[in-house]
């Protein structure tokens, strides 16, 4: 013995089963590979899972104190361990299934709104080695996988047959579809800064397809956050909107709806579901984190990780604000502000990274650090005017409120004739 | 000051328009033959000066030898008020014409009426039991229903 | 090919969460357009009215708190006053000043539940109906103090109130009339200026001044319509005849109005009972009665501008110590009326949110 593994990343790992007897077996390369696939998804799934279950006590907690009360603070020190109890609650309750559902999709459902979750990490770059992190369709593998989600849902409502999960999922569907269109525009001006502003002396990189997530923070040396904030803003947008959260949880719509697609769903089902929904954030900030923050990029005594858990965090708390002071649009309200809002934002910044790249870009295609800040100093400005224009055009007749005038149908100090 | 409309002043200008409809008055209350209480409502409500346009509240009280059906009326325009009330014998069947036409505001209130008290109103858009399900046993406000 | 579609039918209640209670709506959907609505009552019927018929004019303060659950002075103010208008007894001026300062804290209470609990059924996670909570909890905690109890109050009697105000009221409610401004500009500043709550309320639901009033409309809601009616005004009880205070109104009707109505009508009842205490004088607060009243043989029927709107209470005396009938004139339960011609062509959210803004509470729909 005497072999350890040194890091977390998978040819470390690879390495330790592949190279030698490992407690005397003589081990293949095929199932090297599956044995290292295997502790590597064991290791992120738990992570998620276990991070999760802090959030939901955090958002709790969060919200507790916007809400001028306390939260759950009953459970372990400052009521840590709530979540535990939540789901030993949970999990020992009854499993019911109405009679008029479609069994098997109904039990299918959870699984299919968890899995795409858990898919999207496994391509995010924890470290500069990362395996998947290099996949070369990083980027297009987020968006195809989070669109699952959109049928786990349908498939939810409508196989619960029950009219309040029908209507839920039927927005849930409309809505979902039309956010996935601003949201891929935004990232398709992120991925058009990835090539020119990689640089130099991050030569691995060179052959790595633009679409990989690895080579998108590697390129990040200012974040993106700053050279394209119009980008980043139609993306949180339209991520709050994925994940269905307010001021966009047509979805759920407790007001309205009960609990929209999960009405019927109680017992291990529901806690699937909770479990999914609110590792939504955590997963959508880690991708915010990753295309707009940089990463795992930072100064450098503290490693990577620890700043990439910090961007996670700071992304993951301003949803969380927006979620508790924000009430909810209505759905064709939502629908046109997709369309006719972040749509528009989206191609107008598209087109205008496009151009300034072109107008900036070097001898051999790369940007500088300096043409980056010169491009920040210009998009900033667009941005906030774009988005004030848009708001304008938006308000239109809403902006002004009639003085109000006292109608001739009563008059209270009428005295008798 | 919402100025209360003296009952025999009232009475009298409704009988100068529809003689003989109302029937009794004191210093607050106007009496009105049951017949004529739709003439009476397009009277109050449209008659400049009167200008009833509002119907605060509707209610009947059992008083075993007959029912009464009280009508408080309010114009927000005049600021002042009066109370019609008309009477209805007979315990089985009792009916009274409905007055949403006139006063939209009487709708859920003449139900409320139907439902507690056994009144019918004839000619209401959707006279069903409001506050009690179909099929409830009797009108609890009654004075010989026991509960 | 035309694709076939059909309405489908939605029962929003009994137990949802945005109906304020046990209430039913029967929605009709084309999608999520509403082309019918049918309320269905009752379900938290206790026939409140007939119960009266056997109790001493006295015991029924206390079904009348059980009415408009979350605005019991009002209540016991409209019963006490139909009572001694039908029995003739003269109030204490002392008592007159406590009853107007007890049934203002009690409309800004009930304006904070309506708003807080509007902004919820708009979607707002809670936040600013905690924000009227803290604020509404503290109402409360100054009842406690007048009488002992929170929700269910009876602090009126026939002739006065329960008992005079103990010395830790006066200072509580100083500092409340302090900081009561400030706690509600920060709450407008969380929703008045909203993008989100302009988007979702300006123009929804309108309810023009016309039919407010034919379908006899009272409170907030036929005020937003922008019909300058108030009974504190038009019919004054109690002292307000010598109070100064505006009755705001809307501007167009619609659901935005309703909520910046009652916005402006806390900021009115803090005026009022800022007067209040500067005014009130000593004296006694009930007069000597006889438990059992026996009023007079006849009818009277009493009203006030409670928060919800006019409540009214029409009771009929036969000299015996209990009412021989007891109306009440419910503002919730009338303000339902127009509810229909309010949200069909609206979209399931705007039902919600029409239905939120009127403001009813279940207990007095159904009595």
């Amino acid at each position: 013995m005497g072999r350890w593994i040194v890091s977390l990343d998978f040819h470390s790992i690879y390495e330790f089963f592949a190279a030698g007897p490992v407690f005397g077996w003589d081990i293949p390369g095929w199932l090297a590979f599956g044995l290292t696939s295997f502790v590597l998804a064991l290791l992120v799934i738990n992570a998620l899972m276990i991070s999760t279950a802090l959030y939901t006590w955090f958002e709790r907690r969060t919200l507790g104190r916007f809400q001028v009360r306390l939260g759950p603070n009953r459970w372990g020190p400052f009521g840590i361990l709530q979540p535990i109890a939540d789901a030993i609650k949970l999990i020992t309750k009854e499993d019911t299934i109405p009679d008029e559902a479609d069994r098997p999709a109904f039990t299918i459902a959870p699984v299919l709104l968890m899995v795409p979750m858990l898919l999207v990490v496994a391509v995010i770059p924890l470290g500069k080695d990362s395996f998947l992190g290099r996949l070369n369709i990083g980027v297009l593998f987020i968006v195809g996988v989070t669109s699952v989600s959109t049928i786990a849902i349908f498939v939810g409502g409508w196989a619960s047959g029950n009219r309040y999960a029908m209507l839920g999922s039927m927005r849930g569907v409309a809505m979902l579809i039309s956010y996935e269109v601003p949201m891929a525009l935004a990232i398709a001006g992120v991925l058009l800064l990835v090539g020119p502003s990689l640089p130099a002396g991050s030569e691995g990189f060179a052959d790595v397809s633009s679409l990989a997530l690895s080579k998108i923070v590697e390129s990040q040396v200012l974040p993106f956050l700053l050279v394209t904030p119009l980008a980043f803003l139609v993306f949180a947008a339209a991520a709050t909107a994925e994940m269905s959260r307010t001021p966009f949880d047509q979805i759920e719509a407790e007001s309205e709806l009960g609990s929209g697609y999960h009405t019927e769903y109680s017992g291990a089902k529901f806690a699937v579901f909770q479990l999914a929904e609110f590792m939504a954030p955590i997963v959508t900030a880690v991708i915010i984190t990753t295309l707009f923050l940089g990463g795992t990029r930072g100064f450098d005594p503290v490693p990577g990780q620890a700043w990439f858990a910090l961007k996670v965090f700071a992304v993951v708390f301003l949803l969380l604000w927006v979620r508790a002071t924000w009430p909810r649009l209505r759905i064709d309200q939502i629908m046109g502000f997709a369309w006719k809002g972040l749509f528009a934002l989206s191609i107008f910044n598209l087109f205008l990274v496009a151009v300034e790249i072109e107008v900036f870009r070097g001898v051999g295609g790369e940007l500088s650090v300096d043409t980056l800040w010169i491009m920040a100093a210009i998009n900033w400005p667009v941005t906030l005017v774009s988005i004030g224009v848009l708001s304008l055009l938006a308000r239109g007749r809403h902006s002004r409120r009639p003085e109000p005038t006292p109608s001739p149908l009563a008059d209270m100090y009428a005295e008798a004739d | 000051m919402t100025r209360a409309l003296d009952g025999r002043d009232v009475a009298r200008r409704i009988n100068e328009a529809h003689a003989g409809a109302a029937v009794a008055s004191n210093d607050t209350d106007v009496w009105v033959e049951i017949g004529s209480l739709t003439d009476v409502a397009g009277f109050l409500r449209d008659t400049p000066g009167l200008d009833f346009a509002t119907l605060t509240s509707v209610t009947a009280v059992d008083y075993v030898e007959h029912f009464e059906l009280v009508y408080h009326l309010l114009s927000m325009r005049r600021n002042h008020s009066v109370v019609v009330k008309t009477r209805l014998f007979g315990r089985d069947e009792p009916a009274a014409p409905s007055l949403v036409e006139w006063w939209p505001g009487a709708d859920l209130q003449e139900r409320e009426i139907w439902d507690l008290m056994g009144i019918r109103f004839e000619s209401h858009p959707n006279l069903k039991r409001i506050l009690l399900w179909e099929g409830y046993p009797g009108h609890p406000l009654r004075k010989d229903y026991l509960g | 090919m035309a694709i076939k579609t059909e309405p489908i039918t939605i029962n929003l209640g009994p137990q949802h969460p945005s109906t304020h209670g046990v209430f039913r709506l029967r929605v009709t959907f084309d999608g999520e357009e509403i082309l019918d609505v049918e309320p269905v009552f009752g379900y938290l019927h206790r026939g409140t009215e007939k119960l009266a018929e056997s109790r001493s004019y006295v015991q029924v303060v206390t079904l009348t708190d059980r009415l408009d659950y979350v605005a019991s002075m009002s209540n016991n103010l409209a019963y006490v006053r139909a009572v001694e208008k039908l029995a003739g007894i003269e109030v204490p001026e002392r008592a007159m000043y406590l009853r107007v300062i007890a049934a203002e804290l009690q409309r800004i209470a009930s304006h904070m539940m309506a708003t807080g609990f509007l902004l919820n059924d708009m979607g707002a996670f809670a936040t600013p109906l905690m924000y009227c909570f803290r604020e509404r909890e503290r109402i409360l905690d100054m009842f406690e103090m007048l009488c002992g109890a929170r929700i269910t109050l009876s602090y009126m009697r026939p002739g006065g109130v329960f008992q005079d105000a103990p010395d830790d009221f006066w200072a509580a409610l100083d500092t409340f009339l302090a900081d009561e401004p400030g706690y509600i500009g920060e709450l407008e500043s969380l929703i008045t200026g909203n993008e989100v709550v302009l988007a979702r309320t300006r123009g929804v639901g309108v309810l023009s001044d016309e039919q407010a009033v034919a379908d006899s409309v009272t409170g907030p809601m036929l005020r937003a319509a922008g019909v300058k009616w108030d009974i504190r005004k038009a019919d004054p009880y109690e002292v307000y005849d010598r109070l100064d205070f505006d009755v705001p109104i809307g501007a167009s009707g619609d659901t935005f109005d309703r909520y910046l109505v009652r916005i402006q009508e806390m900021r009115e009842s803090l005026r009022i009972i800022r007067q209040c205490v500067e005014r009130i004088p000593e004296g006694p607060v009930r007069p000597d009665l006889p438990y059992n009243l026996r009023p007079p043989e006849g009818d009277a029927y009493a009203a006030v501008e409670g928060p919800k709107g006019e409540l009214g209470f029409y009771l009929v005396s036969d000299r015996s110590i209990a009412p021989y009938r007891c109306k009440i004139r419910a503002p919730s339960f009338i303000n339902l009326t127009p509810l229909k011609k309010m949200v069909v062509g609206w979209k399931m959210s705007d039902l919600i949110v029409i239905f939120g803004s009127i403001d009813v509470v279940l207990g007095e729909v159904d009595r």
